[in-house]
């Protein structure tokens, strides 16, 4: 246990330490203008993209459950914090920025409220099987939209504009960050691994104990909140939203994120966010028949390889650095059950 | 007065749902599957029976013609797609149906542009009872759509083919053993359920006359939402929940406004899951393990 500990201690700070250097590196870049505005703008929807996937990946990978209605989350989140940044503002408090505390507030916001409407409608739809899930979320992302079209506040189906243009690398990498990783210590826990059982096996699962609905609503809600988070740094990256932003086609895109990347690989769903989004903006030949090779890719990589391109693989730096530098006294590999046990007996 | 005229605009739209939602409703039955693609074969045999029409075809010809591409492209459709993954988990199996879904919409895009094409009357005239008028088109629908359920309710009543339709469905393995053919079985549900779909894109052209990519997308959602209120597996359940939902419909558009029509009917899906998921006719299942 004790080796156990050390070596978290030492993946969390070289993990760290990697994530600060590619954070400088690509400020530096920015700030020295090697990265010009189209490449930020670029960079700065992949990382709304990699969030929006990595808490897609949270029900569909680990949870098993297959929610249509990713985008309609996204838009409570944009349209929350819209709201909220567009109707008030807070003063400088000396070094901090006003502006910057507002965003911050404005897309916690968006994401609880986000969070709310995932559990509201994760009640109902998650005592159900999952084909129901589908289509209730399916149904759920349509009312959103039919709700945003014709209520005053957002607008109408006029659109809503005017949004300050507050999301930059800065704020991206660090939702980004809290995404990968709330989702890589919840799957790694007691909890992970109940959210594992229930999509290995539901029946298996209540009959050990595990409380299916309460596990499915925390999946579920951590999910929804980050996609809220991810709709409120869109919305404040477009500064003008529309009912058509967030329609079944958006939630269609991280889905094939998600699993072109590898249902309950958080690295495979960053990779395939990244390429899915850069090759679209740099081909454009590509884009116009973007839809047809994700739909071709859907069907192909579920006959050939149903968990997704790299399956539940991970890559880890830590890893490879164990790889580089191997030590004599490698500790034989423990099988994961194994481990299991250990934790489960404290 | 009012009123009357849009339950009977409801019923005429709801017998179209009931259609599509038996497709649905078959194929969910046997393969445990919301067949995703069923919209969008309703969207196919709306492009080929308006092509056909185009050509100067007669109405008949035009409509099995229809028929006959939707019924080949629903049993490719599982046997390429849908076949392979039937061992696998069941995610996977609905992801595959999103991406036939999603491949079909956006072929018809790039083969024939996203702009509406104008589908031609093929039923003109109406009549009037006392003051109301009533279109040949909606007595047209009901009477197809009442015939071809009651058909299909014989057939799967009475004929052996039926037989193993409800054999299959109520237990795979048992059926095989008992000397099915349940691949035959599966690829003769998704043909029936193509079929009726095909029929009820032309009457669904007869009323909105416009073909265009993505029309089969929320209609066939909606269809689902009808077969889920009714019951999903039961015959009588779909044209319960057709009904309902085209009258639902109806009275939002007529008295609310068309655009809450499309969120009252998801709201209803969302209510009938909470207080019967089973449906208003369906049989609770126990899993047995």
């Amino acid at each position: 246990m004790r080796e156990n500990r050390k070596s978290f201690f030492g993946r969390t700070i070289l993990n760290t330490c990697l994530c600060l250097a590619f954070f400088l590196i690509v400020e530096y870049m920015i700030g020295a203008k090697i990265l010009n505005r189209y490449y930020t703008n670029i960079l700065n929807l992949v990382l709304i993209y990699v969030i929006a996937a990595v808490s897609l990946n949270l029900t569909c990978g680990y949870l098993g459950q297959l929610p249509l209605g990713h985008a309609g989350f996204m838009s409570i989140g944009a349209y929350t914090a819209a709201i909220i940044t567009t109707r008030f503002s807070i003063p400088d408090l000396g070094p901090i920025s006003g502006e910057a505390v507002l965003f911050l507030l404005a897309t916690i916001a968006g994401g609880i409220l986000a969070m709310v409407a995932g559990i509201v409608i994760g009640l109902p739809a998650l005592r159900l099987k999952g084909d129901y899930l589908a289509i209730i979320t399916l149904a759920f992302g349509e009312i959103i939209r039919v709700l945003v079209q014709n209520i005053k506040i957002t607008g109408g189906a006029m659109g809503m504009g005017g949004i300050g243009r507050y999301t930059g690398f800065g704020w991206g990498f660090f939702w980004t960050i809290m995404v990968v990783a709330f989702t890589f210590l919840l799957v790694n826990s007691r909890h992970g691994r109940a959210i594992k059982s229930v999509r290995e096996d539901e029946i298996a699962a209540e009959s050990v104990g595990i409380n299916l609905t309460y596990y499915k609503i925390v999946a579920f809600a951590g999910a929804a909140f980050f996609a809220g988070v991810s709709g409120s740094l869109f919305a404040h990256h477009i500064c003008y939203l529309e009912p058509g932003n967030f329609g079944y086609n958006m939630s269609i895109e991280m889905l094939v994120m998600v699993v072109l990347g590898g249902l309950g690989s958080i690295s495979g769903s960053i990779i395939s966010a990244t390429v899915l989004t850069i090759v679209p903006e740099v081909l454009q030949t590509f884009a116009s028949w973007k839809m047809i090779i994700y739909s071709l890719l859907l069907v192909v990589v579920m006959i050939f390889k149903p968990s997704g391109l790299m399956g539940d693989y991970e890559l880890s730096a830590a890893r490879l650095v164990r790889k580089v530098f191997r030590k004599k006294e490698e500790t034989p590999k423990l099988p994961e059950n194994y481990t299991e046990g250990e934790e489960t007996d404290e | 007065m009012n009123l009357i005229n849009h339950l009977i605009n409801g019923i005429h739209v709801g017998s179209i749902y009931a259609l599509v939602a038996l497709g649905y409703n078959m194929v969910y039955g046997i393969v445990k599957l919301i067949n995703f693609a069923h919209g969008d074969i309703i969207m196919a045999g709306a492009y080929v029976a308006f092509f056909a029409l185009d050509a100067g075809m007669p109405t008949v010809v035009a409509v099995a013609a229809s028929v006959a591409f939707c019924v080949v492209l629903g049993v490719i459709i599982e046997k390429v797609a849908y076949r392979p993954l039937r061992k696998s988990a069941k995610i996977s199996l609905l992801i595959t149906a999103i991406g036939i879904s999603l491949l079909l919409e956006n072929a018809a895009q790039k083969m024939f542009s996203a702009t509406p094409r104008l589908f031609p009357k093929i039923i003109e005239g109406g009549f009037y009872i006392g003051e109301r008028h009533i279109s040949m088109t909606t007595v047209v629908t009901i009477i197809v759509s009442a015939v071809l359920m009651a058909g299909l309710t014989l057939f799967v009543k009475t004929t052996n083919a039926g037989k193993a339709m409800r054999a299959v469905s109520e237990d795979t393995e048992a059926a095989q053993l008992m000397g099915i053919n349940v691949d035959k079985t599966i690829s003769m549900t998704f043909a029936i359920g193509s079929g009726l779909a095909a029929i009820a894109a032309v009457l669904y052209c007869c009323s909105y006359p416009q073909v265009y990519p993505t029309m089969g997308a929320l209609f066939g959602i909606k269809a689902f939402v009808a077969a889920v209120l009714g019951g999903i597996g039961s015959i009588p359940g779909a044209v319960v929940g057709g009904l309902m939902i085209g009258i639902a419909e109806a009275l939002t558009k007529g008295y609310l406004s068309s655009m809450w029509a499309d969120a009252i009917v998801f709201s209803f899906l969302i209510i009938t899951l909470l207080l019967r998921p089973a449906g208003i006719l369906g049989k609770k299942v126990v899993e047995k393990v």
